[in-house]
């Protein structure tokens, strides 16, 4: 019999549990048809889980189910679970029965028993409500009845048969901790892990004070599965699995709108802002403005007439509006109308699984387009290390998915930037954009740089500003810098008008050489035509010189050649004397 | 004084299942032993009962309902545990 079961002809179908999560581990819900085994500590959330696939199965699948109560009674099972939205009166009427299957306590044993009086009343009522789906809620609670083990394995064997021969899809739970060996239910927590089609493991545990649940697929016959223990929640709607990506996913839609960061000079360092449905990434130390920076991105969203959710780990709603106004962000009106709506979470405890739902279903109702959390880094607080980076990614995850504009501040010392660590939540690497805020401490003075250290698929200005914060509002200015080092606010201004002095003695100086020299040349000038002058004098006097020597020569020889006629000498020689002086 | 009372029973039980045919013999023997001529049996089908089943709350089998005297009593088994039946019922008196 065992072989023919364990060898399906195809792939079960399944039956889905509307547990969020838990279908995508499982690709589809339980083994339909056959019989899965729940178990977990007293506490874990066995009966949520199991009323859950019932509630869903006869809400959404036109799956009527039977919930066979063996612990609690079914009056406490539905005014417990009275806190989720599930309408279970409404529903018992038609589609969800209960038997209340509890041993009496005045119950006397007196040999051994069978369970064939519940199988009976159940056949009937199955067929009676055509039940497609069944759960044994804490089947331990009888079994523990039953004399010896050979009895129980009877006993649970006769179940399992029923369940395959009536077709409906069984879920059974047991009480049995991973931690307490040697429990007669564990014994028959072993026999049933090989007998049915699919386990599933539910834990809770305590790490530092914060409670943590976790769930585990050990075994599916037929089916692959996420075979990793996800944490999970139980929310207002039920229990939610932890995925860190849903199966199948479609790519996100991406799109090129921008939305205003709020500050006007940054938008431009940012060519045009943040990319809308992106996640921005605000870290910095303490006191570096980073809840102003984010309350400016919700503003300028509540302008623009988005709702927006501004969840506050650090204050109080009316702080937050009370501190931004100072600054000139004045959220005060959006809170009136509604767009905006601030929740703070500084006295939340419990695991950071707990503020991701408590996240998400507060935007969801709030239907947000634009999301701040303020700081993303409570995520981490004592007792969720492991899980904060996980829900970080998720967070971000989810927000992209939807369509939602994240912007998260991160407490974070320049030093790990500086070391090239990233945030410690990692989400630097799952940021688009990562702003970085640092306080420049020069002179006596803090002031604050704002500087962006990436923004995917966005030229963006590699400088950093300084951030100036007003009762005029929030903006940026350039920082001096010089010889390599940045300045900004006092000593930035002192620079400024030192260096403004040194310009205007260079200045001076300048005129003072330019005078000089001006003077210098008109003297030359000056020198220039007086020797002209005096040049022309010169040659006018060489040329008299000149003219009264050749006047002088003529005579001269004129004179020659008059003695020489007057002595009667031959022409001849003294024309050649005169002709070569 | 116990002697005139008449004890009620009803036995469910699950077809011929052994466990039911080990009850119906051994709550007929008992009360050959110990009731004689102040006992009254009915036993119940629960397969071809099911609704009643439910109505009284019987899931395990089999079960025997002491309906009177009162107060009622249930007692869950193949009743083969003879001195805890009988101590049970409260008939134990009469057996010694």
């Amino acid at each position: 019999m065992k072989s023919v079961r364990s060898t399906p002809l195809k792939v079960p179908a399944k039956a889905p549990t509307g547990i969020i999560g838990f279908d995508e581990i499982t690709g589809g819900g339980l083994p339909r048809g056959r019989a899965t085994l729940l178990a977990g500590e007293s506490g874990s959330g066995k009966t949520v889980f199991a009323l859950q696939f019932l509630v869903h199965g006869a809400q959404d699948c036109r799956e009527p189910g039977i919930f066979v109560a063996f612990e609690e009674s079914s009056k406490r099972i539905v005014s417990n679970a009275e806190s989720f939205a599930w309408k279970l009166v409404e529903l018992q009427r038609k589609k969800l029965f209960f038997v209340d299957a509890q041993p009496l306590l005045d119950l006397v044993q007196a040999g051994n028993f069978d369970l064939n009086g519940m199988l009976a009343v159940l056949t009937d009522k199955a067929r009676e409500l055509g039940a497609r789906r069944i759960v044994f809620d804490a089947l331990d609670v009888v079994l523990a009845l039953l004399p010896d083990v050979a009895a129980r394995r009877r006993e649970v064997y006769r179940l399992h048969e029923w369940l395959l021969r009536s077709g409906l899809t069984g879920l059974i739970t047991l009480k049995a901790g991973a931690d307490e060996p040697s429990d007669s239910s564990l014994q028959s927590l072993g026999f049933m892990q090989f007998m049915v089609d699919c386990t599933v493991i539910l834990n809770h545990g305590v790490v530092r004070g914060v409670s943590q649940r976790n769930l585990r697929v050990q075994k599916y016959r037929g089916s692959s599965f996420d075979e990793n223990e996800s944490a999970f929640v139980i929310g207002a709607s039920g229990i939610e699995v932890a995925v860190a990506r849903m199966r199948g996913r479609e790519d996100v839609k991406v799109t090129s709108e921008r939305v205003s960061s709020g500050v006007e000079r940054l938008d431009t360092m940012l060519s045009g802002g943040y990319y809308r449905g992106a996640t921005v990434l605000i870290t910095g130390s303490p006191g570096t403005a980073k809840t102003t920076l984010s309350g400016a991105f919700a503003e300028a969203a509540c302008r623009r007439g988005e709702r927006t959710l501004y969840v506050s780990f650090d204050s109080d709603g009316s702080e937050v509006v009370r501190n931004l106004a100072s600054v000139g962000i004045r959220l005060g009106r959006y809170v009136k109308n509604g767009l905006l709506r601030i929740i703070s979470a500084r006295t939340t405890t419990g695991s950071a699984e707990i503020y991701l739902v408590r996240i998400k279903s507060l935007a969801k109702e709030h239907r947000a387009r634009c999301l701040v959390i303020d700081p993303v880094s409570a995520f981490a607080k004592s007792g969720n290390e492991f899980t904060a980076r996980s829900v970080a990614e998720r967070l971000i995850d989810w927000s992209k998915a939807d369509g939602t504009t994240l912007v998260c501040t991160h407490l974070l010392d320049d030093t790990v930037i500086q070391r090239d660590r990233g945030a410690p939540l990692q989400i630097s690497t799952f940021a688009d954009t990562w702003i970085h805020l640092s306080l420049l401490v020069q002179a006596g003075e803090r002031n604050r740089g704002l500087s962006i250290i990436k923004s995917r698929g966005t030229p963006h200005s590699n400088q950093v500003r300084e951030l100036i914060l007003s009762d005029a509002g929030v903006t940026l200015t350039d920082t001096y810098n010089a010889g390599g080092e940045v300045l900004a606010g006092t000593p930035h201004w002192q620079k400024e008008s030192a260096d403004r002095v040194a310009n205007e003695v260079a200045e001076v100086a300048c005129k003072l050489k330019r005078v000089r020299l001006d003077a210098e040349e008109a003297e030359l000038e000056v020198r220039l035509k007086s020797l002209q002058v005096e040049l022309v004098a010169k040659q006018a006097e060489k040329a008299l010189l000149a003219r009264t020597t050749k006047g002088h020569q003529g005579e001269l020889s004129r004179d020659r050649t008059r003695m020489g006629e007057l002595r009667g000498a031959d022409a001849a020689p003294p024309e050649a004397k005169v002709k070569s002086p | 004084m116990s002697r005139r009372v008449i004890f009620k029973f009803r036995l469910y039980v699950a077809g011929d299942a052994p466990n039911s045919a080990q009850a119906v013999a051994n709550l007929t023997a008992l009360c050959l032993k110990h009731l004689l001529n102040r006992h009254e049996i009915d036993v119940v089908d629960v397969f071809r009962e099911p609704k009643r089943a439910l109505e009284d709350g019987i899931y395990m089998t089999p079960t025997l309902v002491k309906l009177a005297p009162s107060p009622a009593l249930r007692i869950v088994g193949t009743l083969s545990e003879k001195q805890t039946v009988l101590q049970a019922l409260g008939v134990e008196s009469v057996a010694a």
